[in-house]
């Protein structure tokens, strides 16, 4: 019977395993095939697929998979099942939820492919999933170029736009030298541990538990040191650190804003479940592994809180304030060398800062005009008296972003926090107190042109009158997501219940 | 459900209600509720205090995990003879600003009043926490909407001034954070909880250094937000630029918390470190906050700014009693803490009502107000007698103390403070005669032409009667609250008193 050897083969590769990602697969699939069948006319509902899709994942997978296979390795030692990699797979998805329901809001506007995007974006989070449960670097890497290439069409989705051509030119010549770099510092990590002279060498240097292994019996090997280093460039690209994050303001701004808030939230998230990974691979090399990442937390933290300072564009304000978030979370990868809890720490921060993200991206789609890149502070004048509704998620959001309590970023903030003062990191985390008080001003300064009434020119009879700035009306799925975010920013502020108990901090 | 739950989460619970779009008139008399039922609470379970069961002098004890358990958070409720007294205040001075808030003319006045009751909120859960974590996280729940109302409802400057309290603001509880996750770590008890960080450090103490570097950081934080020489400059500002009813929860109530964080957390479990600062900050808050500021306040011409920067120079009599580490000492600061918490509410709510008649906050533009607000006048002076010190009211019980518990320490120091009585003497009369006695100049003339003056109305005198009876309540029966002070301070503070050198007599 087929069906016989279709559950053999099931049983021997445990593609139940990763059951959510074949779904994700089959969503983006499925989409592109409602496009070709459906009849113009009705293109209108694919995006809402795309979203209830997504949702009914979600569903099954905190019903059926949050605890399913964690401990083991499968696909022959390509994936490892831990619960931080189902707590970020989860985080996905929710991920491209938001996204696409954000998409739904600014593609309306744009005369462009509607459908792509939501593919794209399906498959860049399916890969996105595997990336946090990798244990192989070629998984890794295949990942790593899935998400990467998707994120080339992304950036640059709308064409017409200069800025946005600009914005992908950008991203792909970073993204080719990042990629370039990593797979050169794996190159010579697989050299080095696959080199027979070496003790503890293996015939599979790539996947991590060998690797692991070489590098605590081999503590002195230069060409693993050299390739350490590489690998961890490489991934500060994905993260944005210092000295790797010149390509954020430029491709913020260029690309969609949905796009941008994809790359904030995920593409971030996806470069710490790397870090995260790594850091006990190369645990062997813990030294080297500190001073590298002390350096760029402190360069990145700085960097990113003082370029903030200046910026008027919004776009590439919350893009360098989301380096300094880099810079705050890689202190918590730090102190998760040492301490357990920080990697739930890092978790709940990455949870706050989705939270936080999708609520200040999603009133940005509300505000910006037809031109997606020109999103300036004058234009949140007044917003909290014209639209209290937006006015009151962007204060949640940036209190949030800003770590002000009661909200969940602050809970974020303090936790890796305390795990870095558990760690013993004080000069660390005294430079992240300065980058937290400076980040204050620009994230007040946005609060304040949204809430505090403005000075205006008075308008003379015979001016032209001031052009208002451009507003969308909130849709249903839209108000549901903002509303959410924001609710649940507050409510994770006060009671961190179930969350806290998953993440092992209480 | 336990009371002090409900007192904190009553008003905020009301302030979502009041986002959510219900009718207006419907939402501000919930908004009533929401003010009153603090200060209700806090009268109720200030009559169980005496007989309550008390447990490391804490009583009505409740603790509730909100899933941060394993690092040693969890909201535990409970009040003691320190924290009581505070809590009472705050639940009136609430009440007060609430009563004055909804009855103005403020515009958006629904979204004033939500902010006002999520800062009520906060206030109730600073002194109602017992777990050192929520107390500093209710703190700046409450700082928040402040520099919100300020940016929003404030008057000249406001946009300055709120930007400079952020920074300011925000620096000092950045400090008093570290400090506090400071203690968390090396007190070895890995829990924000006070009763068992006391125990934990009881068995055995810190290291010298680890107390002077933590007393540190924490007596500048504090400081910072208890507006300690010279980090004071936001404090005339802000008051100068914030609503009345902001400047009242803020310049009466919260800002104590920084006093209140020294005595119930630094003091206790720092004693070696309080020791080795004790004079740096007895010097910084009389020659700086009583004398300097004192003699700055003097030269205000502007009504508002004069409040402020009074309430800055009182801290400094507060600083000195916290110095003098005796019980003595730290019982004349919780007493002038609640005194000086009514008669600053009182003084911020009665500087609007002033300039609302006058149309002007220059004190050499106003003059013969009496004649048409006599009320107003009777209050404007009662509120300067009760802040300068007159016995008879709460304040005089306050400064007298702690003069007598820094006399037998910083000896020179207390008579640079007494003689800052005369100071605030000097400015706080020289206003009242300015504003209401003394000839009408031509300027409130013009006013009064426009506007005829009229007296103070119920929407004004109830507050300020409810903060004036407070006064004059703790003023004749001071008892009301120092047994239940005498009580907790004695039993926190022996430990530190035999850290205290040889010369201080024990009292």
């Amino acid at each position: 019977m087929p069906t016989e050897l279709l559950q053999q083969a099931a049983a021997d590769n445990q593609w139940a395993a990763i059951g959510p990602e074949l779904m994700v697969g089959c969503l983006a699939l499925f989409l592109l095939i409602l496009e070709i069948v459906l009849p113009k006319s009705r293109h209108e509902i694919i995006p809402s697929i795309a979203v209830v899709g997504l949702l009914g994942i979600i569903t099954g997978f905190v019903i059926n998979y949050h605890s399913a296979f964690v401990g083991q390795t499968t696909f022959n030692g390509l994936l490892r099942h831990t619960g931080t990699g189902q707590f970020l797979r989860l985080f996905f998805l929710l991920a491209a939820t938001g996204v696409s329901v954000l998409g739904m809001v600014a593609l309306k506007r744009q005369k462009m492919p509607k459908i792509e995007f939501f593919a794209i974006t399906l498959v860049v989070s399916g890969a996105m999933m595997l990336l946090a449960q990798a244990n192989h670097f070629v998984m890794l890497f295949v990942a790593l170029e899935t998400i990467t290439v998707g994120f080339y069409i992304l950036v640059s989705y709308t064409r017409t736009n200069p800025l946005s051509l600009e914005a992908g030119l950008k991203y792909l010549i970073m993204g080719a030298l990042s990629s370039g770099i990593l797979l050169f510092g794996i190159a010579l990590l697989y050299g080095a541990g696959g080199s027979p002279a070496l003790t503890a060498s293996s015939m599979d240097s790539m996947n991590f538990d060998a690797l692991r292994v070489f590098l605590y019996a081999n503590p002195d090997n230069v060409v693993a040191a050299v390739g350490i280093v590489l690998v961890l460039s490489g991934v500060a690209f994905k993260v944005g650190a210092v000295p790797f994050q010149i390509w954020i303001p430029d491709v913020y701004q260029g690309a969609p804003t949905p796009v941008s808030a994809f790359l904030a939230i995920a593409s971030k998230a996806a470069g710490f479940a790397i870090l995260l990974t790594l850091v006990t691979v190369f645990d062997g090399y813990q030294s080297l592994v500190i001073g590298v990442l002390s350096v760029m937390a402190v360069a990145t933290i700085l960097f990113g809180n003082l370029a903030a300072l200046t910026q008027h564009n919004v776009k590439r304000l919350i893009g360098l304030s989301g380096v300094s978030h880099a810079g705050y979370l890689l202190i918590g990868v730090i102190a998760a060398i040492h301490v357990p809890f920080a990697v739930g720490a890092i978790c709940f921060y990455l949870f706050a800062y989705l939270l936080a993200s999708l609520a200040v991206f999603g009133v940005m789609t509300h505000v910006s005009g037809d031109d997606d890149a020109d999103q300036d502070l004058d234009h949140y004048t007044d917003l909290a008296k014209t639209h209290p509704f937006l006015g009151t998620v962007l204060g949640v959001g940036l209190g949030s972003l800003a770590g002000i309590p009661p909200l969940a970023g602050f809970m974020g903030k303090l936790l890796v926090f305390l795990a870095a003062f558990e760690a013993g990191l004080y000069a660390l985390l005294g430079v992240a107190i300065v980058g937290v008080v400076i980040s204050i001003y620009y994230y007040f300064g946005w609060i304040k042109a949204a809430f505090f009434p403005q000075w205006r020119p008075p308008v003379f009879e015979g001016d032209d009158p001031i052009p208002e700035p451009p507003r969308q009306v909130v849709s249903t799925p839209a108000g549901i997501l903002l509303a959410t975010a924001a609710l649940a920013s507050v409510f994770l502020g006060f009671y961190q219940g179930p969350l806290g108990a998953w993440l092992g901090l209480s | 459900m336990d009371l002090l739950l409900i007192a904190i989460v009553s008003p905020l619970v009301l302030a979502l209600a009041m986002v959510l779009g219900l009718p207006k008139a419907l939402a501000r008399n919930l908004a009533y509720v929401g003010f009153a039922i603090p200060a209700i609470i806090g009268i109720v379970l200030w009559c169980q205090f005496g007989a309550a069961t008390k447990e490391s002098t804490y009583a009505f004890l409740t603790s509730y995990d909100t899933g941060l358990s394993g690092l040693g958070i969890n909201l535990t409720l409970g009040l003691n003879g320190i924290s009581m007294p505070l809590f009472v205040m705050a639940g009136i001075v609430g009440l007060a600003a609430g009563l004055y808030a909804l009855q103005s003319a403020a515009e958006r006045l629904n979204q004033y009043v939500t902010l006002l009751l999520i800062m009520q909120g906060g206030l109730m859960g600073v002194f109602a926490s017992v777990d050192v974590f929520f107390f500093y996280f209710f703190h700046e729940l409450a700082l928040i909407p402040t520099f919100i109302m300020v940016g929003i409802w404030g008057g000249r400057d406001r946009n300055y001034a709120a930007m400079k309290m952020t920074i300011y603001l925000t620096v000092g509880a950045m400090l008093s954070l570290i400090g506090l996750i400071a203690i968390y770590y090396t007190s070895g008890a890995q829990t924000f909880d006070m009763i068992a960080l006391r125990e934990a450090i009881a068995a055995d103490g810190l290291s010298t250094v680890a107390q002077r570097n933590i007393f540190g950081l924490l007596m500048f934080g504090f400081g910072i937000l208890v507006s300690l020489w010279p980090l004071h400059t936001w404090a005339p500002l802000g008051y100068g630029a914030a609503p009345s009813s902001a400047a009242m929860l803020h310049a009466g109530v919260l800002k104590k918390f920084g006093l209140y964080g020294l005595i119930q957390v630094a003091l206790p479990l720092l004693p070696e470190g309080a020791e080795h600062w004790a004079v740096i900050l007895a010097t910084l808050a009389v020659v700086g906050n009583v004398l300097i500021i004192g003699i700055v306040t003097i030269a205000q011409r502007d009504l508002k700014q004069l409040v402020g920067y009074s309430s800055v120079m009182h801290m400094g009599y507060a600083f000195l009693g916290v110095a003098c580490l005796s019980v003595v000492g730290v019982g004349g600061v919780v007493f002038m803490m609640v005194a000086h918490g009514f008669s600053a509410a009182l003084l911020f709510l009665l500087a609007p009502s002033v300039h609302h008649r006058t149309q002007t906050f220059d004190l050499d533009e106003m003059g013969g107000l009496v004649k048409h607000a006599p009320i107003l006048a009777a209050f404007f002076v009662a509120a300067t007698l009760a802040s300068i010190g007159l016995p008879g009211f709460a304040n005089f019980w306050g400064e007298l103390t702690i003069f007598v518990a820094a006399w037998k320490v910083f000896p020179t120091l207390t008579v640079i403070a007494i003689a800052g009585v005369v100071i605030s003497a000097i400015y706080g009369l020289r206003a009242a005669a300015k504003v209401f006695f003394g000839p009408q100049t031509e300027a409130f003339d013009k006013v009064l032409e426009e506007k005829p003056a009229t007296d103070l109305t119920w929407s004004e005198k109830l507050p300020a009667l409810l903060l004036l009876v407070a006064l004059l309540a703790f003023g004749f029966w001071p008892k009301l609250m120092t047994d239940s002070i005498n009580e907790s301070v004695a039993e926190i503070y022996p430990a530190v008193e035999s850290a205290v050198p040889g010369d201080v007599a024990r009292n």
